[in-house]
Order: C-alpha cells, then structure tokens, then sequence
C-alpha cells in the first residue's frame, strides 16, 4: 500500500536501463545517477552489503572514510554549501545513525540539503532490540526534512528518487533513508533509474502572486529609509544575480545574516554589513529608525532580531520567503512575497523605481565611522604585545584578496571570522549558524574542499571546538583534503568566558580549557604545522600554510580576554547595541 | 476579505484573540510515521492534544486527521503552517468550533439488573438519546453521540447507578461550508508538475474558513 502510493507519486520518463541485482547496488546506481561523485562515511554491521557492493563502484564513487559519523554528516554538510550539490552519507545503524543526529539537527535549521544513508537491522528482527538496532526513523524525524525506512528492496530506488528531489527542492534540508539489511541483500530485476520531480503532496514553491509584489514595489517606491535584509535564500535559490539587481536599481542599503554572507561581494557599496548580536553598527541601530524593512530569504533568528517587541516597529515589512512558515513566524510582515526569491526579485526589480537615498547611505557609513574608530581598529591593528583575533583575519584578507573559502567552528574566532573576513564570492562562507554546533569547523572545511577543489580552503577553528572532532585529522592524513587549519587559541572557552565576564560578574565556570600541543598533533597525523605567539611571525606564518602544498594546521595564539564587540546583549533591543 | 487589510494572505483577524478551541483538519498521505511527524510540531511547543482522530478522507488514498487543540488564533496558525509544511501533508486547515458541526461517540456499560430495576435509568437514556448496543443478562451497552458536555452528563447520571465502563471517541468534524474540501483537494490530486495552481483561495472567504 505504501510502496504503491509512492510509486504512483513519482513521475516516470523511461529510460531502458534496467537490470537485475541486488538492492545495494540499486541504490549505488541511483547515487550516480543523481550525479553524486563524493560520499562520506563509515561502515559497520548493518551497512555491509551497501559497501561490499561500493567495493565494485570505486572508479565512480570516491568514498571517504571519516573517523567519527558525526565527522561525516558535517563534511557532506560543507561539500553542500560550497558546491550547491546534495551531500551525501553513509552510516551504519545504531551508534552510526545516533551520531548523525547533530549534522541532521545542524542541516535542518541551516537548510543543508542531505541525503543520509544508514543501514539497519534486518527486518525480521525490528523492534527486538538486536544488536546495533536503534529506532533511527523516530529519533530523526524532528531533524530530517523527510525520512523514510526501507525494508523492501523493490522500494529504494523510488524513496531514493524522492530523498534527492525532496533534499534539493524547495527549502532544502536533510533527508534520511534507513534501509534494513535484507533489502540491501536482495536480489531483483529493478528497472531504470527514474529521478523524481513531483509529489502530489509536497509543494517546495508557493505560487507567486502578483498582487504581493506589486504591493511590495509600492511601499518600496513611497520609502524614504528602505532597508533590506538578507539570508542564505538569496544563495540558495541562486539569486545572487538576482538580488544584486534589485539593490542596485533601488539603491537600498543591504545586511546580512551569518549565512547570507558573501551573496554579494564584501566590496559591494550597498554592502553595509552584519546583522544581529555581533553584527555591525549601523545595521542594528538603523533597524529601528528604516521606514521599510524587506527581508529576503532569511527567517528573523532571534540572534538576529534581539528583543521581538522593540524590533523595527516603526518600519513597514516586506518579507520574501520560500517557506510561508516563515512569514510571520517572529515578525510580523505587512506584505508577505511568498516564492523563491530567485523568481520573485526580478519581477520586484521591474517594479521598483531606480532610487539612490544618499542621505541614508551616509547614516550608515556614519555609525560604520564610530564602529571603526571605536572597535576595529583597535581590532585588526592592536598595539599592545597580545596578538587579536582581528589581525589575523585582517592577514587572511590581504593575503587571499577575498578568494578563499573560510569555514568556521563556533564561538569568538566564529563571530570575529564572519566580521572582517572578505569574501569576492557565493558560497564561500561556511559556517554552522542556527545550531552553533563546535566540532563542525574540521570535518565542514574537509567536505568543503571537495565541494570546491579548486579553492583554497581555511578552517578557523577555536581551542575549544578543535577539541570536539579532531580524529578528523586522520581523514585529511588518509585522504590528502588539502585543507587549511587554523587555530586561534586564547585558551579559553572565550564566548561562554565573555558572556561571564559582562553577565555573571566574571565568574568563570569551567570556561578555562587546556589544549594539547596542536603541532604535535597534527605531526602524529603527518601534516604539517607551526605555532605563532609573536606578531612578527604572524605574516609570514600564515602565507607559509596558505602557500603550503598540501594541509597545514597553524595555531595563532591569541590575547586571553578579548571581547567581541559590538554587542546586542541578550534580551536587549538591536538599538541597544555596545561597543565596549 | 477586508480591503483595509494590507497583509493579503492574512485575514483580519479581531476576533481571535485568546484561546478557544480550534479544530485543525489535515489532509495527508496515509503513510507510517507521519502521525508522529504531526505530533512533535505541538509536542516541541509543549502544546497539548485535547482529542485527536484520524480517518480515511473522501479521496482514495488521503487521510484526515482532525486535531482538537486550545490556543490562540496566532499559535494555531503558526501550527497549521508547520504542519502543511511536512511533505507528506496535502494540506492543513483549522476552523474554530462556530465553523463545524462536530460530534463524538460514548459509551457506556451499566448493569443489566439496575436498568431493569430502576424506572430512571430508562428515563435517563431517554432523555439522552441512547441506543442500546448489546444487552445481555450481565450488563448493557449503551452508545450516545453528541458534544463533549452532553456524553459526560450522561457520565454523571450515570454514576449512582453502577456505570460499569464509559469510553468517548475523539472528535471527528465536518465544515459547515458547503463546498467543502474535496473540490480543493481533487484539484491537488490531479495538478501536474509547474501547472499553475491557485494559491488559498479558500483565505478570501476568511469569514468561513482559515488557512495558512
């Protein structure tokens, strides 16, 4: 009954390959049928048979071993977001699939299009509690866009049809397949591969209704201090063109979230920063004095907004969204464009008219003036003896020009990285943004290389979080992702020790972290890596490990209790924000 | 839907403030596991279930959930959003208690030997509209359908006289719209890939049914 519903769902354009074997290899031939070149995982028990069949698919498929799952699902995770493509897991079942749950949960709040594969116990023996048996669909289904066991292999290559178009289309998100070991042994004649593009209940689009956009244009052409707002929607729909357009026809001031950085050049005049709790000056405080705030692809995190009930309640709200979820969820929209904005700004672009506000550009570049007198300088060239976070990536800027890609691990080095780092290109940021997940730095910049092999790759990584998933560093010794480590060591949990600091009196509960010698470390795993504690060095050691051929891992160390500023503290308006 | 209104896919909406009880109906594939998928998006906002039912719908192959809840009109439109948004659901609409005509199945077993002893018991199951459902010599069904409170005073006329076993059902609902549903939905069943489909046209007759 199942089965039939979902084969009656997909739709069919036949091709005539079909064949006869087993369903692990169905499933492989699906994977290169969607294109997948790449996948990321570890075997075990219940996997057996998926990578007994791999074995034969090597020229076709390259496998990387990680060392830990989690590993894993945060390296198809940054294979995503570089390449644009689906990221692709395998894991085996019980502790296998449980260690995925945070790159699912990670995946799902950042709409990280995944296919993840685990195996599971056979059929006959669910719900036995068998060895290595967990009930994976329950424990994902609240952090997986869709999910779906197999226990028949007559089903996979349609439920693999539909993870891809499901994780891909629409807002994406991860899918997970759990496919029981009997299916994955299972011989039959399977017909060929079919992709699917439509499912009668799932509508990844709204239908784009004129009257909105018109009602849009209209408050847009009648502001006098338009702000827009931007998220990852803008790169994932591929609209970086699109909304470049936009701006510049209604020479409107842009801001973006952590994930919505790099859609548009650094360098871009319209550019006026980062939004939120360690975001710029200007594009907090100007939220509440706009008269129009359009918001583009992006879903008001409370990281963003600050305290709901003073956000930009002066001004009027246009939010442009793929998900209706999304509007209206936190803020309130007063026109609601619902569609992919890659087909909604253009027409928007048609309507609005060609605006420059040079006053209100220059408010931005006022309060930018205060940010820069009163904080990144002192930032990005200190004059005391300790090195700033700042500095360094003020080095990565001058050294790259804006090409690299800079993934980054959670905290201080996150914030600071995302601040002043230039990026020329889309998708060059990666970072885990909703859920804030240390650990995801090594093993998202080891997928990032290969989701785009031809950059150069820098993972920025804290003392702390490179603590949470360093066996990776024995996937780039096996494998050779020529990724860039660096380690901004204040030898601190430092956001957890900032926010003692300013909210808990400075008492400073287990932020204080000790660190092994990362050098070492990575010369246990054969690569290559130095140690800075002078500003002297600094230059030289940082083009050294860009220049490296090969991985490298630098440690800078860096000032102990430094403080990223500005600040929106917890609880308070964005036009509350701090400088100091 | 009011012209003042600027927020087109919102209707106005000043009579929703507070909470009552609302009935959200969703339409969805009958498939393993989206029960569960339905009842953590109220789960993860500690948000209680009073009565939930699922059934086979009017169109082969799609089941209808009805979910009874109590919360405000602005929570149960961020739900029903939630709830559309799972791939598997066709669509997801609540209505508040004016806009369906709704009813619930209880029965009760007392004992034979006081309903046949006692005259009020009889007047009682009169006076409620019971049917018997099985007699036997040791105790007799008896099946009422109605609205919450009149099932549950039956329950407490029913105590001094030896109520064996009582069971309600969940609430199951019917728009009062004369259209209903299935026009909307048979339209969702046919609709072919990037064939346009007109978005919520049910949200312009805001004064009989809410959407997303």
């Amino acid at each position: 009954m199942i089965q039939e519903t979902i084969l009656a769902e997909t739709k069919t354009a036949q091709t005539d390959k079909t064949f006869k074997g087993t369903g692990s290899q169905a499933l492989l031939n699906g994977l290169i049928e969607e294109g997948v070149h790449t996948v990321f995982g570890y075997p075990g028990g219940a996997i057996m048979p998926i990578y007994d069949a791999l074995y034969d698919y090597s020229d076709k498929l390259k496998h990387i071993l990680v060392r830990h799952e989690q590993g894993g699902i945060h390296a198809a995770q940054g294979f995503a977001r570089t390449s644009g493509d689906v990221g692709v897991v395998f894991a085996t079942s019980g502790p296998g699939a449980t260690n995925l749950v945070t790159g699912l949960a990670d995946a799902q709040i950042d709409s990280t299009p995944l296919v993840c594969i685990t195996g599971q116990v056979f059929a006959h023996l669910l719900g036995t509690d068998a060895f290595q048996e967990t009930d994976v669909i329950n424990i994902t289904t609240p952090v997986t866009k869709w999910n779906y066991q197999i226990t028949d292999a007559k089903e996979i290559q349609e439920v693999l049809a539909k993870a891809f178009y499901i994780a891909k289309s629409g807002r994406p998100g991860p899918v997970l397949i759990d496919i029981t070991k009997n299916a994955q042994l299972q011989v039959e004649e399977f017909n060929a591969y079919v992709k699917c593009n439509h499912i009668r209940s799932y509508r990844p689009k709204p239908n784009i209704r004129v009257e909105y956009i018109a009602q849009a244009a209209e408050v847009i052409n009648a502001a006098k201090r338009p702000f827009v707002l931007f998220g990852q929607g803008v790169i994932l729909g591929t609209a970086e063109q699109e909304f470049k357009a936009f701006i510049e026809k209604s020479g409107i001031p842009a801001a973006w979230t952590i994930l919505g950085e790099g859609a548009i050049p650094t360098d871009h005049p319209l550019n006026v920063g980062m939004l939120g709790m360690h975001g710029n000056y200007g594009p907090n405080v100007l939220t509440n004095e706009c008269d129009v705030l359009i918001a583009v692809g992006m879903r008001f995190d409370d990281r963003v907004t600050g305290r709901l009930d003073k956000y930009a309640k002066q001004a009027k709200i246009i939010h442009l969204d793929i998900d209706p979820a999304e509007i209206d969820k936190n803020v309130k929209a007063d026109v609601g464009v619902w569609g992919d904005c890659k087909e909604t700004l253009p027409l928007l672009t048609d309507l609005v008219n060609e605006n420059k506000h040079p006053e209100w550009l220059a408010k931005f570049r006022d309060y930018n003036q205060q940010e820069i007198d009163q904080v990144i300088t002192a930032e990005l060239y200190p004059t005391g003896d300790e090195m700033t976070m700042g500095e360094v990536l003020r080095n990565i800027n001058e050294i790259c020009g804006g090409d690299a890609i800079i993934v980054t691990d959670v905290g201080q080095h996150q914030m600071v990285a995302c601040r002043y780092a230039k990026f020329n290109n889309t998708r060059s940021n990666v970072t885990s943004g909703g859920l804030g997940t240390m650990g995801f730095g090594l093993p998202a910049a080891i997928g990032a290389k290969y989701g785009a092999p031809d950059k150069t790759v820098i993972a920025i990584i804290g003392d702390g979080g490179f603590q949470m998933t360093p066996q990776e560093l024995g996937t780039i010794m096996q494998f050779g992702a020529e990724v860039k480590i660096l380690i901004l060591n204040n030898r601190f949990l430092g956001m957890v020790r900032q926010w003692q600091q300013l909210f808990h009196d400075k008492r400073y509960s287990f932020v204080n972290i000790t660190s092994p010698d990362f050098v070492a470390l990575a010369k246990a795993y054969y690569i290559e890596a130095q140690m800075v504690n002078e500003r002297a060095n600094l230059r030289t050691a940082l083009e050294t490990m860009i220049n490296h051929e090969g991985s490298y891992l630098l440690e800078v160390m860096v000032g102990r209790e430094n403080n990223v500023f500005p600040m929106v503290p917890q609880g308070c308006s964005v036009s509350e924000i701090r400088l100091k | 839907m009011s012209t003042e209104d600027t927020i087109l896919h919102r209707p106005a909406a000043p009579d929703y403030e507070g909470k009552q009880e609302y009935n959200i109906i969703v339409y969805a594939e009958n498939r393993i596991g989206l029960l569960n998928r339905i009842a953590i998006i109220f789960s993860k906002r500690k948000i209680n279930i009073e009565s939930l039912n699922t059934s086979p719908s009017e169109i082969e192959g799609i089941h209808r959930f009805n979910i009874l809840i109590t919360e405000s009109y602005e929570v149960v439109r961020k739900l029903s959003r939630q709830i559309e948004k799972q791939v598997e659901v066709l669509k997801a609409y609540f209505v508040t208690n004016d806009e369906v005509i709704w009813q619930e199945l209880a029965l009760y077993k007392v004992s034979t030997e006081e309903i046949t002893e006692k005259v009020t018991v009889e007047r009682l199951l009169r006076q409620y509209g019971a049917s018997a459902v099985v007699i036997r010599k040791d105790y007799t069904v008896f099946a009422v359908t109605g609205h919450k409170e009149e099932t549950d005073a039956l329950v407490k006329a029913l105590e001094p006289y030896d109520l064996i076993e009582f069971v309600r059902s969940a609430r199951v609902a019917i728009i009062k719209d004369s259209a209903g549903f299935h026009e909307k939905l048979k339209e969702f069943k046919a609709v072919e890939p990037g064939e346009d489909l007109i978005e919520n046209e049910f949200l312009e007759k805001g004064d009989k049914i809410f959407t997303m």
